[in-house]
């Protein structure tokens, strides 16, 4: 089985030198695509159909279509690795920056000849400081080689890539409040229409894109995307790196084809539950995706399929709830995480959150009432998509909504007893 | 005009606004918070949520903000969709989650936006039974006050004073449901427009805090429409009281005139109505009189004949021509310098006779390309500055229409402008507080300024005169500044009388004048230093020279002095010399100063909160103010006192002028330019009763019942159509006239919306005022020839150049309890390296020479002044009476150095 992303991984977890990433066939997919029309490279994108892989699923290419292109178009243009993973339970966007560097590095060059960006950025998690060295040091070196710079390879295509490290805030990963965040502004996400491919960084044309959808990019170029269709499952194209945490035997990560099976992935590599633990239920994509319970195992993991099932494909980070651990309690940890880290700015989102957190943590503390099963079931729908200003709440109460569904019991245990049953 | 559909009605809505403008300006109350007509569209407060249906076979619809959705053609939207309904209650249950149940004891109880809102959506009771978050409040200066707790977040605060108006030291910190609006740490407020803050505030974070020192619920107040008397603006205002004291200014808003915004010296001058300098009495040679002994002692001093009358910038035109009637108008002076009217006299002269028109402060914030030339606008005309920080909006807003921002749409349109700003340029002595939007900034000596300005204007038309002797760099400003102005639509020339110099008022003029030559319709805007200076310009009054001239030749002489401190405009020496040959000095004022002291007589005069009268702004615009309080017994309108005593000595019978209306047609009849006067606001018989007592006012039965348990009857206005009292007649105040801004449901200052066609544009009857001047259509005008000389250093003096300061350089506002705290002390401003070469460090005294009085003055450094050039504080005491500009001697304070200046 092809693994594009992580084949070039050291077994000692330590970073692929330049000279290793080259001997491995590395940048050729930029002195491919250099040769090209960057439309054709965005064509080819688009034919992949390649989509994003921080959460949302939007087909890349088409992204990039909306960037003006030409004489007339406005400069600098922009191209942001969006690398500020902070979803709890994701991860893997940081094995990618520390064990392949240059991966990311020639993905984002490709994608910036594409839209015929002039500056590129690297927006990363303020917890990353060995992914920051690594790439820190892989930039010098790329620019060393020319790969980046003045007249890449002798193309007349410039590229200048900075490394910006965040500050540390969740909401940073929203694409619009990164860019605000990149300009020195509070974080809060902004107004779209306009769309950053149009009106981005510092008002200029620029596409934000996950990690792990840079990743795959030069690759693309490099094997056509026929190729790519092919190393999937489903109509979505190319692997995906799966990860699993939680109580299983073997949490990690995994590139597996597009649309593996859950249970494939919960126990053929994480190795099924920990001895003595029962499954109760997986957030699939991250924390601000819904439960989604035995039933739905079978599930294949791409964007359509999870999505038939009532939760997201997300992150492709899964989050294995096990019997032993009360659902109130994990959620309650979610929402506080959600509840800190909503930026404030519509009020939906402040009010909302900051309640629910302390319903789910007086339930906990055995003080939960009747009402407030009505509240929670409330603010889920408050917080509901277009309600709010950006698509934060909405997923912040995913896994409440979903676990007010499948784990009505446990809630009402709380209630009743006026205590967590899993506390001694 | 689109028609949109509302709960199935259809309604004409301005497609180029938003979907809660258009709500509002139909009439229908939806709720909001975050969106302000002033600063458009954010969408985080999610209060004015509607239910959108694709089209009338839709019946699922979906929720949109009211304030993010364009008012298209064919759109279909509910506002009293159960889901949306149910959509904004739970917003508002949000809001109120962390919100103090406090409102009994906050300020902005009674005209609180949030409790409006709240009442609005049917929120009644609180499921929320958690604590709530709280903050630790900052001290914020004098003016006003900080109460956190109570904060909804609504990011309005924020937006106004940072990216309206160009404030630093207030912003957002933290997050969730915790974010703390205010500084880095506690200390005054440092825009000149943080007053806003208080009615931009949707609730109670941001007060009044001169009102706290003696607070009054809005409700209890007994208000009138008021005008600023600050500077020349004329920004309109409703000035409150209660118990017989002024409690408060807030704004009145005059669509072409202030709109949304005062500044704090606008906004909390008014303390010095009540200050302890306040002439509550007649006072005969120093010692306190009744009103009937004073109008005796008046009557009879002016039987003996041969009284002149010096008049007022800062007196109403009534009161002038009061005087004037009186004396007689060869007898009638100006109460400004020579060299002021000399200023006065060629601006009105400039926008009468010549082309281009004299620019209201909406044509200001319009216009799409700046030169200021030699003014300190902040300083000066504040408000005006804060329609130049819009201005520069305009041209870059093509960016936006490109990528089909609506204008309306904030965030998106400053993301996508960034910081691209219009053409704006300033020359000026210093440097200013607009300094940071201004494309290019230009530093010289009023002489200079001049030159430059006359450069610009020949390098639009060569038929100007030209300038010799510029310096190459000077051409290439002169031609950027000369395209850019060629380039706009709007192109505005802002200058004024700050500098005292007419070459630099030509200038402007001339400037103005060479872009109508080429066919762009420019506006010409001056500041004026007084609220009423073109007002007295306008009686054409004769010379104040001529008036100490007269008092020589006629040493048995009686002056008149109303509403005038003359030690402020000349050196104290040469005006008690100027007095001395003055047999009876007879003063009409209200604030104890040193022309007061020096009366034989001092009448004690109401202030603009009690009387009424009309001022002429800086754009020549008549608007009139009306009495707030009704003024205890020996308190009168100075126009009163003038025709009380003019009867009292039998010049006069009692028939004349038995009110305000009388003395109006008068003037209108007597005097060319004020024939439009009548018109700025119905006479008293014209409207029915407007009551100045909201309908809530309370008390008035018992009020007064520590004096007496009866009842007194109200007293009677015979002035204007407003009435002491709560009862109104059926049909709505016209604009002119309205005494405050309530709705039903609409407490608070936004209850403007019901008052306006459009939300944001002007008020349904007009805006209030009437324009006297407006520019000439016939060619016949002339460029100005008269080019200044090069200013040339001269060794060993510098030029004095006036610095303004909003709190200090103004008379009146100086003595308001707040901004009395707000002053600063006096120096001398020195570029630093002449002061290195006279050895002066900053903080130090040093000795100043000017005019012949000697000051010792601490040095402030000033890297901005050009070379030759000091400042000094202009107003402050004891610096105003020093005539600016003038050269000045300078030495160390141990250096021999006289009044003489010979050391």
């Amino acid at each position: 089985m092809e693994k594009p992303l992580t084949g070039n991984f050291r077994a000692d977890k330590e970073a692929v030198s330049l000279a290793e990433y080259e001997r491995a066939g590395g940048y050729q997919g930029l002195r491919a695509a250099l040769l090209m029309a960057p439309a054709d490279v965005t064509e080819l994108v688009k034919r992949s159909n390649l989509r994003g892989r921080g959460g949302a699923g939007f087909p890349t290419g088409m992204k990039w279509s909306f960037v003006p292109m030409g004489e007339d178009a406005p400069h600098p243009k922009y191209l942001v690795a969006n690398a500020d993973e902070m979803e709890p339970g994701t991860f893997k966007d940081r094995a990618l920056m520390e064990r392949d560097p240059h991966q990311l590095i020639e993905g984002m060059i490709v994608s910036a000849y594409a839209i015929d960006a002039d500056i590129g950025y690297i927006f990363l998690r303020g917890e990353y400081e060995r992914s920051y060295e690594r790439l820190a040091r892989a930039i010098a070196e790329a620019e060393a080689r020319n790969y980046l710079g003045h007249n890449i390879l002798g193309s007349g295509y410039s590229l200048i890539l900075h490394l910006h490290m965040s500050a540390g805030r969740y909401i940073c990963g929203e694409e619009t409040a990164l860019l605000n965040a990149l300009e020195g502004k509070r974080a809060h996400p902004r107004t779209k229409p306009p769309f950053p491919q149009v009106s981005g960084l510092w008002g200029k044309p620029t596409i934000v894109q996950n990690v792990e959808t840079l990743c795959n990019v030069h690759h693309i170029v490099n094997k056509g995307p026929e190729w790519f269709h092919g190393l999937s499952k489903t109509e979505d194209g190319g692997t995906k790196i799966y990860g699993v945490s939680g109580k299983v035997k073997r949490p990690g990560l995994w590139e597996l084809p597009m649309g593996t099976p859950m249970r494939e992935i919960l126990e053929d590599h994480a190795g099924g539950m920990r001895e003595g633990l029962r499954f109760r239920g997986v957030l699939p994509g991250g924390a601000s995706t819904d439960f989604l319970v035995e039933e739905h195992l079978d599930t294949p993991m791409d964007y359509g399929n999870v999505q038939k099932a009532g939760s997201r494909l997300g992150t492709g980070t899964m989050v294995v709830l096990d019997d032993q651990t009360c659902p109130v309690g994990m959620v309650w940890n979610l929402e506080h995480f959600f509840a800190q880290e909503s930026c404030g700015w519509c009020t939906p989102c402040w009010s909302g959150l900051a309640w629910t957190e302390k319903i789910l943590f007086a339930m906990e503390q055995g003080k939960g009432s009747i009402h407030d099963l009505e509240t929670l079931s409330f603010q889920t729908k408050f917080l509901a998509p277009g309600n709010t200003f950006c698509a934060f709440a909405p997923g912040a109460v995913e896994p409440l909504q979903s676990a007010l569904k499948y784990f009505a019991d446990d809630f009402r245990r709380h209630i009743d007893e006026q205590r967590c049953p899993w506390r001694q | 005009m689109a028609t949109i559909f509302i709960d199935n009605a259809p309604r004409q809505a301005n497609p180029k606004q938003n979907l809660l403008h258009a709500c509002l300006s139909l009439g229908y109350d939806l709720p909001y918070f975050c969106w302000h007509p002033a600063l458009g569209s954010v969408g985080a407060c999610r209060q004015c949520a509607v239910k959108q249906f694709r089209d009338e076979r839709d019946t699922a619809g979906k929720l949109v903000m009211a304030c993010m959705t364009p008012a298209g053609e064919g759109t279909r939207i509910s506002i009293t969709d159960v889901e949306a309904a149910a959509f904004r209650a739970a917003v508002i249950q949000g809001l109120m989650q962390n919100h103090p149940h406090d409102c009994p004891v906050c300020d902005e109880g009674g005209e609180c936006h949030l409790q409006d809102m709240t009442v609005m959506t049917g929120h009644r009771s609180r499921a929320y039974s958690f604590g709530k978050r709280t903050f630790r409040n900052q001290y914020l200066g004098p003016l006003v006050n900080h109460e956190m707790n109570r904060c909804i977040q609504c990011q309005r605060c924020v937006r106004f004073y940072r990216n309206y108006a160009g404030g630093h030291d207030l912003n957002a910190f933290r997050l969730r449901d915790n974010v703390y609006y205010g500084r880095h740490e506690d200390g005054i407020l440092e825009s000149e427009f943080s007053g806003n803050l208080v009615e931009i505030c949707p609730t109670g974070v941001f007060t009044d805090a001169t009102l706290k020192r003696h607070y009054t619920r809005k409700w209890d107040l007994q208000m009138a429409p008021s005008i600023c008397v600050h500077c020349g603006l004329g920004c309109n205002t409703t000035a409150g009281e209660r118990y017989g004291a002024l409690r408060r200014v807030v704004n009145r808003y005059n669509h072409e005139v202030n709109g949304y915004f005062l500044c704090d010296r606008g906004r909390f001058g008014y303390e010095f109505v009540e200050s302890s300098l306040r002439i509550r009495h007649p006072l005969f040679n120093g010692k306190a009189a009744i009103k009937r002994e004073a109008l005796e002692r008046f009557g009879s001093i002016l039987s003996e004949g041969n009284a002149i009358g010096i008049g007022s910038p800062r007196a109403s035109l009534e009161a002038n021509f009061a005087l004037r009637t009186l004396v007689g108008s060869d007898r009638f002076f100006a109460g400004v310098l020579d060299e002021d009217l000399q200023l006065l006299s060629p601006m009105l002269r400039i926008l009468r006779e010549g082309p281009a028109r004299s620019a209201s402060l909406d044509d200001v914030e319009h216009s799409d390309a700046v030169f200021v030339l030699g003014e300190d606008v902040i300083n000066i005309a504040p408000v005006m500055a804060l329609r130049l920080r819009q201005s520069v909006r305009q041209a870059p807003m093509r960016i936006a229409a490109g990528l089909h921002i609506p204008e309306w749409l904030d965030d998106a349109v400053r993301e996508a402008v960034q910081d691209a700003k219009g053409p704006f340029f300033i020359a000026s002595p210093y440097a200013t507080k607009l300094d940071d939007i201004a494309t290019t900034t230009h530093r010289a000596a009023p002489d200079d300024l001049a030159r430059l300005g006359f450069a610009v204007a020949h390098a639009i038309d060569d038929t100007a005169p030209k300038v010799t002797g510029l310096s190459p760099e000077w051409d290439t400003m002169i031609a950027a500044i000369s395209a850019a102005l060629l380039g706009a639509q709007r192109p505005l020339i802002v200058s004024g009388a700050s500098c005292r110099s007419r070459s630099v008022i030509e200038a402007a003029a001339q400037i103005a004048w060479a872009l109508r030559k080429a066919g762009r319709p420019a506006n010409l805007s001056f500041t004026t230093p007084e609220c009423n200076s073109f007002g007295l310009s306008l009686m054409e009054p004769r010379a104040l020279s001529e008036a100490f001239q007269s008092i020589q030749n006629e040493p048995t002489s009686t002056l008149i002095v109303l509403e005038n401190d003359l030690f402020r405009r000349a050196p104290a020496s040469e005006m008690t010399a100027q007095l001395r040959g003055v047999q009876h000095l007879v003063v009409l004022d209200h604030l104890v100063n040193a022309t007061t002291e020096a009366a034989e007589l001092v009448l004690p005069a109401g202030t603009f909160a009690e009387s009424d009268g009309t001022l002429v702004n800086s754009e020549g615009r008549a608007q009139r103010f009306f009495q707030a309080l009704d003024h205890s017994a020996d308190v009168q309108e100075s126009w009163r006192w003038l025709r009380e005593g003019s009867v009292a000595a039998g010049l006069n019978n009692e028939a004349q002028w038995q009110s305000l209306d009388d003395l109006i047609t008068a003037m209108a009849a007597e005097i060319p330019a004020f024939r439009a006067i009548p018109a700025v606001a119905p006479s008293r018989s014209a409207v029915g009763k407007i009551a100045r007592e909201p309908n809530r006012y309370s008390g008035r039965t018992a009020m007064f019942a520590n004096i007496s348990v009866h009842e007194p009857k109200p007293v009677d206005d015979p002035d204007s159509a407003l009435a002491f009292s709560m009862e109104s007649g059926p049909e709505a105040a016209p604009s002119s006239l309205i005494p405050f801004f309530w709705a039903p449901g609409w407490n608070s200052i936004q209850a403007v919306n019901k008052f306006q066609g459009e939300v944001g544009g002007p008020l349904r009857s007009g805006d209030p005022g009437v324009r006297l001047i407006e520019p000439s259509q016939e060619s016949g005008w002339q460029y100005f020839t008269a080019i200044p000389p090069q200013f040339k250093a001269q060794p060993g003096e510098w030029l004095l150049v006036p610095i303004f300061h909003i709190f200090g350089s103004e008379e009146l506002s100086r003595h308001a309890q707040g901004i009395a705290q707000l002053l600063p002390r006096p120096y001398v401003a020195l570029n630093p390296v002449e002061a290195s070469l006279l050895g002066a460090k900053a903080g130090e005294q040093i000795k100043v020479v000017v005019e012949g009085a000697l000051f010792e003055l601490e040095v402030a450094l000033r890297a901005d002044l050009p070379r030759g050039v000091a400042g000094l504080p202009t107003g402050l005491p004891p610096l105003d009476g020093v005539m600016l500009p003038a050269f000045c001697k300078l030495a160390p304070t141990g250096a021999e150095l006289s009044a003489r200046g010979a050391s």
